[in-house]
């Protein structure tokens, strides 16, 4: 994690809800952005991301909880005295103004003069690389320098926070990646806090240093993305965050170091490879297992866990196959890699899939 | 052969446009430099006679004024009708629209009715004791530019609303997040962004009014004159065909020249961008 800034600041929410008539769109929400850290608020549509980044900005009032910067409540500030910087979705840059004087405007609200003006304009433009743009309309510049004027002009007045909302979702993929890494290297660069709304689960591993994951208001699971990837609480996260394939059974002698389950005929055992939720014994458990986790053996390989299946339908995907293996356990996603794969794929192909003890996680079922 | 066949299908059309519209204004063209004499007496007038002047300069007067009023009244209500929620938007458009079906020599004579010396508004003056004399409020520039500002309003309204309903929302959203008040975001970003309807809507206002006849006619009271009626005067009343024909050409004119310029604008906004990303 970067080096907080001076001048990054902490913001915390507590106890947020917003409900608009009978409809709860964010439910008792409580979370923590800290000083300098790089937070994203993951979930499908309808989640209740937008609304909390919305509630953050001052954009829609909570009907309960608060939003405090520093420990100070903000919560009945009206947007623009809140300092917030923020990228809209879609940018909305003023189509009337020229890429300068978009990024001059919050300076101008502010009555800073001309003077004190430019300078910063200048070094906002150089920090985005679009000094040379200066003089253009929105109209005139790509996807990725429009995005990259809302960035600067969202920077220009070193806000408090930095609101990003979507900031990518309107770029093809090859430039997402491009500005992904950009935007990290900023955040790296600036040490400021950012808060970032997406649902595009790739972007929200590869820049945060947090992850928030939301769904129907309720936030399910936060922690940094490798954990939330690796130990998923909840089958709703495993399966947004990622693929995975699900494997029921009854929990077996469960303690810290790990378990037994037994689904059906087959007894899999279980290593705990960090903290999790331990079932409790002889509870009925779901396991989260990744597809990339198991693989299909060659003849004479053993692994801790083995199950015989056949395939029933395979993609080659360049870098991988992706198998559909119809098993005991059910059908299982196998994403096995091409380069020296142990078989080449074929429906109906009889094939030995194992997996390492510590590989599948116990995971809650979802509330309704 | 083919590309001639093609042109005979909109002859019609054309035909009908040089008959009826451009055969009549070149007669005018013609009358206005052949009566009483050939030559360019009558144009001469401009510049000689005080009483062409004058309606010449009334008219343009009236004329600004009322382009000024509608758009005031007309921005405020399509500011309005922008913000209402889309059922109170229903009632306010019916509101601007049901005045056009209106026959203009109603809408006349109603305005009539309502500023007259016994007319309601002042005897409710009277009675309230806000006043002990009927103001003068009917058959003067003031009657004039209360019917035709009442008349132009919906005309400002519709290409001003036009405008506004393009501004993108999440633009003014946009500029509150970034430290604007509610005041400077209608400054420097709504007011900026619905410029080209202004325009638009205060060419159209400004050359409607220029040729405005019935309002002016029905509410001046024959005391103040503009140039649709002092044509008309002339012409009819007066047989003075060579100086009627000539205003009228002046007026085509103006007409002409201020469609020039808006042209010029119109370029200007695509230059500089209407709303919307």
């Amino acid at each position: 994690m970067p080096q907080p800034a001076m001048g990054a600041h902490t913001l915390a929410l507590r106890g947020l809800t917003k409900r608009y008539g009978t409809f709860t769109a964010v439910d008792n929400v409580s979370l923590e952005v800290r000083q300098g850290e790089f937070l994203t608020l993951l979930g499908p549509s309808g989640s209740g991301k937008t609304t909390i980044l919305m509630a953050v900005a001052g954009f829609v009032e909570p009907s309960e909880g608060q939003v405090l910067l520093d420990g100070r409540d903000i919560t009945p500030l009206p947007p623009e005295r809140r300092d917030f910087g923020m990228v809209f979705q879609g940018y909305a840059l003023f189509p009337h103004l020229t890429v300068a004087e978009n990024v001059a405007f919050p300076l101008r609200v502010r009555g800073q003069s001309r003077a004190d003006r430019d300078g910063k304009v200048r070094a906002a433009l150089d920090l985005v690389q679009l000094s040379s743009f200066a003089d253009r309309l929105p109209r005139q510049l790509s996807g990725g320098q429009q995005q990259r004027v809302a960035l600067a002009r969202a920077l220009v007045f070193d806000p408090a926070l930095l609101l990003l909302d979507e900031p990518l979702s309107a770029l093809d993929k090859k430039l997402r990646a491009e500005l992904q890494e950009e935007l990290k290297a900023l955040h790296r660069r600036i040490g400021r806090t950012f808060l970032n709304v997406t649902h595009d689960q790739e972007e929200a591993l590869s820049l945060s240093d947090h992850i928030a994951i939301l769904n129907h208001g309720k936030l399910v699971q936060l922690g940094e993305p490798a954990a939330l990837y690796e130990r998923p609480r909840t089958r709703f996260v495993a399966d947004f965050l990622g693929k995975s394939n699900f494997l029921e059974g009854i929990a077996r002698g469960p303690d810290a170091a790990g378990m037994l389950l037994e689904a059906g005929a087959a007894r899999l055992h279980v290593r705990f490879a960090g903290p999790v939720v331990i079932p409790a014994p002889d509870a009925s458990t779901l396991l989260s297992l990744r597809p990339e986790k198991l693989r299909v053996l060659a003849e004479g390989e053993g692994e801790e866990n083995e199950v015989m299946g056949h395939i029933i339908a395979w993609a080659y995907l360049g870098a991988g196959f992706s198998l559909v293996v119809a098993t005991l356990l059910g059908e299982l996603r196998v994403a096995q890699p091409a380069w020296k794969s142990a078989v080449v794929p074929a429906e109906g192909l009889p094939v030995r899939l194992g997996w390492p003890a510590d590989a599948a996680v116990p995971v809650l079922e979802d509330l309704p | 052969m083919k590309l001639a066949g093609w042109w005979l299908l909109i002859l019609p059309a054309l035909l009908l446009v040089l008959v009826f519209y451009v055969a009549p204004i070149v007669q005018v063209l013609a009358i206005s430099v052949s009566e009483p004499e050939p030559g360019f007496a009558n144009y001469e007038r401009l510049l000689t006679s005080e009483g062409v002047q004058r309606v010449i300069i009334t008219t343009l007067r009236i004329c600004l004024i009322t382009t000024a009023l509608a758009l005031l009244l007309g921005y405020a209500m399509a500011y309005a009708i922008t913000l209402a929620s889309p059922r109170a938007r229903s009632w306010w458009m019916l509101a601007v629209l049901v005045p056009l079906w209106i026959s203009v020599l109603v809408r006349a004579f109603a305005w009539v009715t309502l500023l007259r010396r016994q007319g309601l508004v002042n005897n409710t003056l009277m009675q309230a004791g806000a006043i002990t004399e009927p103001l003068a409020l009917v058959w003067n520039e003031f009657g004039i530019l209360v019917g035709m500002v009442h008349y132009m309003v919906p005309f400002a309204v519709l290409p001003m609303l036009a405008a506004m309903r393009e501004i993108d929302p999440r633009l003014l959203a946009a500029a509150r997040g970034l430290g604007a008040t509610r005041g400077q975001v209608f400054r420097q970003v709504f007011l900026p962004l619905s410029m080209p309807g202004v325009i638009a809507a205060g060419v159209l206002v400004f050359i409607f009014s220029l040729g405005f006849y019935i309002t002016p006619a029905i509410l001046g009271g024959g005391k103040t004159l503009m140039v649709a009626e002092w044509i008309s005067l002339q012409i009819l009343d007066l047989i003075r065909w060579g100086l009627g024909t000539m205003m009228a050409t002046m007026l085509v004119l103006t007409i002409l020249v201020t469609l020039l310029v808006f042209s010029r604008i119109v370029d200007l906004r695509r230059m500089f961008g209407t709303g919307g990303t």
